[in-house]
C-alpha cells in the first residue's frame, strides 16, 4: 500500500448524494415528462390548452352571469343588458314540468317523489350484496308499491297482482323439487287462476278523489317517464333475455330458430320503428275494445328491444364458459333446469354483468326517443311545451344542458357502479 | 354365468314422449310450435278484426299513387307528383348518404380520440377521456338537437352577409355557413362533358392510380424478398396518385363555382342542408366516442411483448406499428367497428327530428300520415332496415371467418 503515501488526499466516506437538478424533480419534471416530452407532444399540449381556453371562455362567463330568478326570457335579457349570460331561471320556473310532465296533478307530486326515493331502497339490496338479504322482500314488494304510488287508484289492483304472484311462488317452491317444468308452468297457471278469480270478485276501484286518486298513463311525463321506462323495461327484459339466450343456445332446432329470428329481427331495426309500431300498429293486435294505453304499448316494445340485446350479451357469457362446466353438470346427474340454475347461469350472468349494464345504460338513453311519438318525456317536454311557450322560446342551451346533465349523472353513475362490481366479482387470481 | 346384452329395445310408448330424454325434446318443440302458431294466429285474427271494424285493409297500391309533397334534400329526380315509392327511394338514398358520411367521419374522430387517449401527454389524454365519457353518457337524441340548434339558432342568416358592413363574412371568401345550410364551392371542368360523366372520369382515374400504386408496391416487395433491399417507393407512389389527376385537371380546366349572395339567399356552389349537417355531425361525434373506446381496447389488447420483440429484431418504430401492432389490433377493432357502423345506420333514423328527409321521415313519416297506411309503411320501413343490418352482419361474419386465428 505504497500509493497511500503518494496521494495527497483520500476520501474515507461517500460523498452525500447531491439533490437532483431542479428540472428533474417535482412539478417541473412532471410537466416536462407529461406535457412537453417531444416537440410533437408540446404542439399537442398547446393545442389542448387552446381548446380548453376556448371552451371555458365561451361557457364560464355565460354560466357565472346566469340569472336564476326571472319570469321569462325577455326579463332575463333585460337584466343581462346585452352581456353574455344564461337564463337558468327557466329550470326553477319549469322544474316540476321537467321532472313530472305538465299534466301530472301538482298536489300529487309527492307520490312519484316517494316512489323515486323508495327505488333506492329497493335497488340497494340488488346492487350491493353485503346488505342483509331480508331487504330483498322490500325489493319484491316495490313494483306494486311504486305502481300504486304513481298511478294511484284502488289498492286492490296491485294487491291482487301481488297475491297472484305470491300464490305462484308458493306453488313453485312446493313443486320445483319434483320437476322444474311442473313448478314453473304450474306457478304461472296458479297466478292466472288467482288473478281471474280475484278480478271477478273485487270491485272496480276507480278512485277519483283524495290523495290516492288515480292518474291516467297519458298524464305521466318528464324525467319521471324516462326513469319509469328505463327501470321497468330493463327489469322486465332480464328474464326474457335469459330465456332467449338459453333458447338460442338450445339443441332443439325449432326453439332455436324462433329465438334467432326474434333476436335478429329486433336487433336489425331501429328503436324508432319499434316505437312507431307501439304508436300506430300494436293497438291492432289486441282484442277489440281492450284499449291498451300507449304507455303499456311502449313498455312492451322497448322490453322486446332490450330483451334481444340482453339475450346477445348473455349468450356471450354462456359461450365464454368452459365446456367442462356443462359436462360437470351432466356428470353430476343434474337435469337441464338444475344444471342451468345451479351451475351455468350464475357464472354466465357474472361474466355478462358489464355487458348487461352497457345495454341498460344504452336503453335508458334511448328512452328519450319516445318524444318522437309525442310522449312528453324530459326531451319531449323541452321540445314541446317549454320551448313553444311564450316566456321561454329560445332558451335552448340551459334546457338541453340540464337534460344532458341529468342523463350524464345517471349513466355515468351506473357505469361506475358496473366497474366497481366487476372488480368486486373478480374471483380469479391474476 | 351372465352375459352382457343390449338393453331391451322396447317398442315406443306414448309415455316416453315425456319421460325419455330422447323423445322429450320433440314434445317440447311441438308444444312450443303449436303455442307460437296459435298466438300468432290470434294476433293476426285480432288485426283483421280490428281493421275490418274500422273499414281498413292491407293494400300496397298506395305506393304507386302520387306522393304530393316536396323533398328538399334529394339525390335523384323527384317532384311532388312522383309516387310514394319514389319518395321512399329518395329517403333510402338519403339514409344511405348520411350513414356513409357519418361512418367516415366517425371513424376519423374515433381513431384520433382512441389513439390520443393512449398518448403520453397527460392533458390530451384527460381531454379525450372527458370527450369519450361525455358523449357516451348523453343520449344521441340530445346531441342531435343541440347541434341542430347550433345550425339554426347560432349561425347567421343569409341577410347578415349583405350590406357594406355585414355582421357575418364568408369563410375564406369561398364558403358560407348560414342557418339555411352550408354553401361550399362546386368544382367543375371548363372543357368537360357535364357533371356525371366528369365525376365518373375522376373516379376511373383514381381507380387506375390505386391499381398502379398496388403494382408498384408489389414489385417493391418482390425486389425486397429477392435482394433484401426495399427500393424507395414514396415518390413513385405520390406521382402515380397525383400525376394523372393534375394532368386531367389541367387538360379539362378545373374551376370552382363559388357561392354568391343573390337576393335573399346564396346561389351557386354546393348547398349542404342544415338538417343533414346536424344529423351527420351529431352521429359522427357521438359514435366517434364509442369507436374511440374500441380503438383503445384494440391497441391495448396487443401485448407489450409484441412491440418489444419487434424492437429486438431491429424493426423501426413506424414499421412496428404498421407491421406488428396494427394487424393484430385491427382483428380486435374491426368487428365492433362494423357494428358501430350498423348503429349509425339505425340511429340515422333520428333524422326525422331535424327534418332531414331520410326513409323514416318520408316513408314512415309523411307518407304514413298522408295515406294512413300505418301497417304497410312500418312493415316496409322495418324490411329496409332489416336488409341493411343483415347485410352488415354478413360482412362481419365473413370478416371474422377470414381473420380467425388458424389454430392447429
Amino acid at each position: 500500500m505504497t500509493t497511500d503515501r503518494t496521494i495527497a488526499f483520500v476520501r474515507t466516506e461517500d460523498v452525500p448524494a447531491m439533490p437532483p437538478p431542479p428540472n428533474a424533480v417535482g412539478p417541473v419534471r412532471w410537466i416536462k415528462d407529461n406535457l412537453f416530452a417531444t416537440p410533437a407532444n408540446s404542439v399537442l399540449t398547446i393545442l389542448a390548452i387552446l381548446a380548453i381556453y376556448m371552451i371555458l371562455n365561451g361557457t364560464v362567463p355565460w354560466m357565472v352571469n346566469g340569472i336564476w330568478a326571472s319570469p321569462s326570457l325577455a326579463v332575463c335579457r333585460e337584466i343581462l343588458d346585452g352581456a353574455s349570460g344564461a337564463c337558468f331561471a327557466v329550470l326553477g320556473e319549469r322544474w316540476n314540468q321537467l321532472l313530472f310532465g305538465f299534466q301530472y296533478p301538482a298536489d300529487l307530486y309527492w307520490r312519484p317523489g316517494l316512489a323515486f326515493v323508495l327505488l333506492f331502497f329497493a335497488a340497494a339490496p340488488v346492487l350491493f350484496f353485503d346488505l342483509p338479504r331480508k331487504l330483498l322482500i322490500f325489493t319484491a314488494l316495490y313494483p306494486f308499491i311504486a305502481y300504486w304510488l304513481i298511478w294511484g287508484g284502488s289498492i286492490f289492483g296491485p294487491l291482487l297482482a301481488l297475491v297472484g304472484i305470491v300464490a305462484g311462488a308458493l306453488f313453485y317452491q312446493r313443486f320445483v323439487k319434483n320437476s322444474f317444468a311442473i313448478g314453473f308452468f304450474g306457478a304461472i297457471a296458479v297466478a292466472f287462476v288467482v288473478w281471474t278469480i280475484g278480478g271477478a270478485i273485487l270491485p272496480d276501484g276507480g278512485i277519483t278523489e283524495g290523495a290516492m286518486r288515480s292518474v291516467p298513463s297519458r298524464d305521466l311525463g318528464g324525467f319521471m317517464l324516462n326513469m319509469m321506462l328505463g327501470v321497468t323495461c330493463v327489469s322486465l327484459s332480464l328474464p326474457i333475455g335469459i330465456a332467449l339466450a338459453l333458447g338460442r343456445q338450445s339443441s332443439m332446432p325449432i326453439i332455436k330458430l324462433i329465438c334467432v329470428i326474434f333476436i335478429e329481427f329486433v336487433r336489425g331495426v331501429p328503436l324508432i320503428t319499434l316505437l312507431f309500431v307501439a304508436n300506430v300498429m300494436l293497438g291492432y293486435f289486441f282484442p277489440p275494445g281492450s284499449g291498451v294505453d300507449l304507455f303499456l304499448r311502449v313498455v312492451i316494445m322497448i322490453t322486446m328491444f332490450s330483451a334481444a340485446y340482453i339475450a346477445e350479451v348473455i349468450r356471450g357469457g354462456l359461450a365464454a364458459l368452459p365446456k367442462g362446466q356443462y359436462e360437470a353438470g351432466d356428470s353430476l346427474g343434474l337435469d337441464y333446469a338444475q344444471a342451468m340454475r345451479l351451475i351455468i347461469l350464475p357464472q354466465a350472468l357474472k361474466i355478462s354483468i358489464p355487458g348487461i349494464v352497457n345495454v341498460s345504460v344504452g336503453l335508458f338513453k334511448d328512452t328519450t326517443l319516445v318524444s318522437v311519438i309525442s310522449m312528453f318525456d324530459l326531451v319531449g317536454m323541452i321540445r314541446g311545451p317549454i320551448l313553444a311557450s311564450v316566456e321561454w322560446q329560445g332558451v335552448y342551451w340551459e334546457l338541453f344542458g340540464f337534460a344532458a346533465l341529468l342523463f350524464f349523472i345517471t349513466c355515468y353513475g351506473i357505469s361506475q357502479y358496473s366497474q366497481w362490481l366487476e372488480r368486486r366479482l373478480a374471483t380469479d387470481h391474476r | 354365468m351372465t352375459s352382457i346384452t343390449d338393453p331391451p329395445r322396447g317398442s315406443f310408448r306414448p309415455s316416453m314422449l315425456i319421460n325419455d330424454t330422447r323423445y322429450r325434446s320433440y314434445t317440447f318443440q311441438a308444444i312450443a310450435f303449436v303455442v307460437l302458431a296459435l298466438s300468432i294466429g290470434y294476433l293476426i285474427n285480432n288485426l283483421f278484426t280490428n281493421l275490418a271494424a274500422q273499414g281498413l285493409d292491407i293494400d300496397f297500391s298506395f305506393l304507386g299513387a302520387p306522393a304530393g309533397y316536396d323533398i328538399n334534400q334529394r339525390l335523384i329526380e323527384y317532384t311532388s307528383q312522383s309516387t310514394n315509392l319514389q319518395a321512399a327511394f329518395v329517403g333510402i338514398l338519403n339514409t344511405l348518404l348520411v350513414a356513409f358520411l357519418a361512418c367516415v367521419t366517425a371513424t376519423i374522430f374515433g381513431v384520433l380520440a382512441g389513439v390520443l387517449r393512449l398518448s403520453n401527454n397527460w392533458l390530451v389524454r384527460k381531454l379525450m377521456a372527458i370527450y369519450v365519457e361525455i358523449f357516451r353518457n348523453i343520449p344521441v337524441l340530445i346531441w342531435v338537437l343541440i347541434i341542430f340548434t347550433i345550425m339554426i339558432a347560432v349561425l347567421p342568416g343569409p341577410r347578415e352577409f349583405r350590406g357594406d358592413d355585414p355582421s357575418a363574412t364568408m369563410f375564406l371568401g369561398i364558403s358560407a355557413f348560414t342557418n339555411r345550410g352550408v354553401y361550399i364551392p362546386l368544382p367543375f371542368f371548363e372543357r368537360g362533358f357535364g357533371g356525371g360523366l366528369d365525376f365518373l372520369m375522376v373516379l376511373a382515374v383514381l381507380v387506375g392510380s390505386f391499381f398502379g400504386a398496388r403494382a408498384v408496391n408489389a414489385r417493391a416487395t418482390r425486389i425486397q424478398e429477392a435482394t433484401g433491399v426495399r427500393p424507395a417507393t414514396l415518390l413513385t407512389n405520390l406521382g402515380i396518385w397525383f400525376g394523372p389527376l393534375i394532368v386531367m385537371f389541367l387538360v379539362f380546366g378545373l374551376r370552382f363555382e363559388v357561392p354568391e349572395l343573390k337576393g335573399f339567399n346564396f346561389a351557386g356552389g354546393i348547398k349542404v342542408g342544415g338538417p343533414l349537417i346536424a344529423i351527420w355531425f351529431a352521429l359522427s361525434i357521438y359514435t366517434g366516442a364509442f369507436i374511440a373506446e374500441n380503438v383503445r381496447a384494440g391497441i391495448q389488447a396487443v401485448s407489450k411483448g409484441q412491440t418489444e420483440a419487434a424492437g429486438a429484431l431491429g424493426i423501426r418504430p413506424g414499421r412496428i406499428m404498421s407491421l406488428v401492432v396494427l394487424p393484430q389490433a385491427l382483428r380486435v377493432i374491426i368487428p365492433p367497428l362494423i357494428s358501430n357502423y350498423l348503429n349509425i345506420t339505425k340511429n340515422s333514423s333520428l333524422a326525422i327530428l331535424v327534418g332531414y328527409a331520410d326513409v323514416t321521415a318520408t316513408l314512415g313519416g309523411i307518407t304514413l300520415n298522408q295515406t294512413g297506411r300505418a301497417i304497410e309503411c312500418i312493415l316496409l320501413l322495418m324490411l329496409f332496415y332489416l336488409t341493411i343490418s343483415l347485410l352488415i352482419s354478413a360482412v362481419i361474419n365473413v370478416y371474422n371467418n377470414a381473420i380467425k386465428l388458424k389454430e392447429r
